[in-house]
């Protein structure tokens, strides 16, 4: 199956489930409404037209500070400003992020079967930052959940062991959420340095 | 007599300062990419048998030279604190690469900048990952070291950075 | 733990007196996080009944250096010297995972030499990454002369790396859309010899451990694992294959010039460590066979010479001439490479970068020599400045040594990445690891640990 037509197809089987799609440098995406989550994946595993049973990667990206400003450019010396560097020319813009809701829950998926790739993405609010759990459908997503868990808080509701992963216990707060600060340092012996 | 006492003490700790450089046990700590270096160290190539410290020791009980190989990081800071503590002396530090030396450029929330800051550090190896010649002088240079307190009587290491630095 | 030698209830005393049914209890066994056998941190609490492993909890995390946060801090090429430090046993597998998938980013194309180039390196660390593996699992299992001998192959594969990138182990060598230099003249003898004297310690390897009792008998029927559990998990890379299923993604998604270039990819079919360990020893020939057809087919890069003096020009020479405003004297000339390989040619670079100004940097004399060159580089290195990538988000999956290796990387427009992620494949692996050590008895673990192969830097990055 190719990209579009791998849209198509789950579009079609799900028309209320998903919210959008699109197509960026090749990599096909369904952008699908959380509660259909576990519907989808479980005919995308079990389908023998997706037969999409290798979860590459579970991951999620916190959007809250998407679009407001990178770094700013100036000169170190004297701070006058600079102008950033143009920017390369895109043919083919992405639609940008999904959805007002800060965080989103990407799932790569890959079939040994059919050698297609589809990317998954569900919104997930910050009032509320729960999804369903996918572990049972591929053993993979356990570990993968964790980690989605310890670096962006984000729970897996039927998830068999929810607790950090790299992190340890005690540890407050979420490092990847942007509003993180990269050197806040939380040890467990030893000066706060 | 009191002469000839210390005489022989002093000559006495220099035997035992000679013997001890060149027959050291070490504990290699290693948890990163130092490690790759470390054991191009160890084996044939650069063989840092020729030193005496060929042989490595994984237990704290049966070392004298703690070389810690690679990034620390704060879930791990207490495991190493205990090794060394578990080390009999006289013991010595090695911080092998620049994480351990001062964190390196992992300044972020997960990791320990410099080990120093949990333990006292007799020699500093930087470099990301040290060569193997570098690390065959730093070796040295603990060497040096050790028969020096031998014959002077100074203390093992230095204690570990305060806890008040700024930064 | 103290015997109980009291008879549980319920059980009968024969005419001996002895019981029959003596109660035991489970035992749980901490093992690391700094342990001799486990190379590389990470701690396993295992549940023992006798000597069998009843079930197994593995905590990691103990390695976790911020990468991810990291590479939202610095820019693009910023990012380079953080990937090598993940599966810092092939760095240069990492650097052009990461290269690739911001390129796709871009929407920029290398020139055909730059692919081959970066598919050369990354074979031999992939070389070096199994030399690693398989010499540290001979070395638990009481062979350390194959230990011995693979480091120092490995060493004759650094001393190669090490002349075109500069550095051993964490190179740093590719860039965003090219890689830092070309191949130095007259790469192919000393990778021929590298590679003769590799085969040989192969070969004795081969000798000291395929057909030897102990060795076979330690690796054979332990850590099992089918296919389909082993893709439900997500393993990929020679673990997976030793499993029976051919999944690499160098064939099943073919990028760089990896669809031109013949190899072979072997599978196994019982999924047990010796699968494991006939899997990486016939890549580590298959990769070899790879280079060795890469440098054959290569498109030839620039002769570093100029053609009217027949001599090459010192960049420190051309910095002096420039700064004595005599452009003229050394304008189409090629600089020779300094000890940094800084300066590394004009006539080189179409050959390894892409021509697109705005995210290579220029050469080096165009930097020393010309306004435009010197405004360039500024843009790119200066504070704030850098490769800016338009808003998206890519996944780009490499075969790195131990699977897939991909990243996935959201860019907001600016100057910096605003995610990337990586798909680490030994993370899929150690998650597999108390299903694979399930029913196996203590000893075991050492075989089973040691074909994970596990790189702490890659697994809690």
């Amino acid at each position: 199956m190719n990209p579009s037509s791998a849209i198509t197809a789950v579009t079609d089987r799900f028309p209320e489930a998903v919210s959008t799609s699109h197509t960026y440098r090749g990599d096909a995406t369904v952008i699908l409404r959380r509660q259909s989550l576990l519907e989808v994946t479980r005919f995308l595993k079990e389908d023998p037209e997706f037969q999409m049973n290798f979860l590459v990667d579970l991951t999620a990206v916190d959007y809250s500070a998407f679009g407001k400003g990178g770094r700013p450019a100036f000169f170190a010396s004297s701070g006058v400003a600079v102008s950033p560097p143009p920017l390369i020319p895109d043919k083919d813009p992405w639609p940008g992020p999904p959805d007002p809701s800060r965080f989103v829950v990407v799932y790569h998926f890959f079939s040994t079967t059919h050698k297609h790739r589809l990317r998954l993405v569900v919104p997930v609010a910050d009032a509320d930052p729960r999804l369903d759990s996918v572990s049972d459908l591929w053993p993979a997503a356990n570990w993968l959940e964790r980690e989605v868990w310890d670096m962006f808080g984000i729970q897996f509701s039927g998830h068999p062991d929810m607790r950090r992963i790299l992190m340890y216990e005690g540890f407050e707060g979420y490092p990847l959420r942007k509003d993180y600060p990269v050197n806040k340092r939380q040890p467990l012996i030893g000066p706060l340095n | 007599m009191l002469i000839d006492t210390s005489f022989l003490t002093s000559r006495m700790n220099e035997a035992l300062g000679w013997a001890r450089k060149y027959s050291i046990f070490q504990y290699p700590f290693v948890t990163a990419c130092c490690g790759m270096e470390y054991m191009a160290t160890a084996c044939s190539h650069y063989d840092v048998d020729r030193f005496g410290a060929g042989f490595p020791r994984f237990s704290p009980r049966q070392a004298d030279v703690l070389f810690v190989v690679g990034t620390i990081s704060h879930k791990m800071a207490p495991v190493l604190k205990r090794i060394h503590d578990q080390m009999a002396d006289p013991k010595w530090v090695v911080a092998f690469g620049v994480c351990t030396c001062t964190g390196g450029f992992y300044d972020n929330y997960a990791t320990v900048m410099g080990i120093d800051t949990i333990m006292p550090v007799d020699v500093y190896i930087p470099g990301c990952p040290p060569r193997p010649e570098m690390v065959l002088d730093g070796l040295m240079k603990l060497q040096d070291k050790i028969q020096d307190q031998h014959t002077s009587g100074k203390r093992a290491a230095p204690e570990p950075r305060p806890d008040n630095l700024e930064v | 733990m103290p015997m109980e030698l009291t008879p549980a209830p319920g059980s009968t005393p024969t005419q001996t007196g002895e019981p029959t049914d003596l109660e035991t209890r489970d035992m749980m066994l901490n093992i690391g996080p700094a342990h001799p056998a486990m190379h590389g941190i990470v701690r396993i609490v295992a549940k023992l009944d006798g000597e069998k492993i009843e079930d197994a909890d593995v905590e990691i995390g103990y390695l976790h250096r911020g990468f991810e946060k990291m590479a939202e801090q610095v820019d693009y090429n910023g990012v380079m010297p953080y990937t090598d430090r993940l599966n810092y046993v092939s760095p240069l597998i990492n650097n052009m995972g990461y290269c690739m998938s911001v390129e796709k980013l871009l929407g920029i194309e290398v020139p055909e030499r730059c692919h081959y180039v970066r598919v050369i390196l990354s074979e031999i660390s992939r070389i070096s990454d199994h030399l690693t593996c398989v010499g540290a699992t001979a070395m638990e299992l009481g062979a350390f002369t194959v230990f011995l001998y693979m480091i120092k192959a490995r060493e004759y594969l650094w001393e190669l790396v090490e002349k075109v990138t500069g550095a051993r182990l964490t190179v740093s060598y590719c860039r965003v859309g090219g890689v830092k230099a070309d191949l130095p003249d007259g790469f192919t003898e000393p990778c021929q010899e590298a590679f003769k004297e590799t085969r040989k310690v192969l070969a004795e390897s081969d000798g000291l451990l395929t057909r030897n009792r102990i060795f076979v008998d330690r690796m054979t029927a332990t850590g099992t694992i089918s296919a389909e559990e082993a893709i439900s998990y997500g393993i990929t890379g020679p673990f997976l294959r030793g499993s029976g299923l051919d999944y690499d993604v160098r064939k099943d998604c073919p990028y760089a010039v990896y669809d031109r270039l013949p190899f072979d990819v072997p599978v196994g079919t019982r999924g047990d460590n010796l699968d494991r360990y006939l899997v990486r020893m016939e890549e580590m020939e298959q990769s070899m066979r790879i280079v060795e057809a890469a440098l054959r087919e290569m498109p030839p890069g620039p002769v570093l010479v100029n053609p009217e003096t027949g001599r090459p020009i010192p960049a420190a020479e051309m910095v002096d001439l420039a700064k004595m405003g005599n452009i003229g004297a050394f304008s189409g000339a090629c600089a020779v490479p300094g000890p940094t390989l800084e300066g590394s040619g004009r006539a080189q670079h179409p050959a390894i970068a892409a021509g697109e100004k705005r995210v290579n940097l220029p050469p080096k004399e165009d930097a020393y020599g010309n306004i435009e060159g010197l405004m360039r580089q500024f843009k790119l290195v200066m504070f704030g400045h850098g490769v800016r990538a338009p808003e998206g988000e890519v996944y780009f999956p490499v075969e790195g040594a131990n699977g897939e290796l991909g990243f996935y990387v959201v860019s907001d427009g600016s100057g910096s990445a605003y995610r990337v992620r990586v798909r680490p494949p030994c993370f899929a692996i150690m998650s597999a690891l108390p299903k694979l050590i399930e029913g196996d008895s203590i000893a075991d673990l050492t075989p089973t640990f040691g074909s994970v192969n596990m790189i702490g830097g890659e697994l809690d990055r």
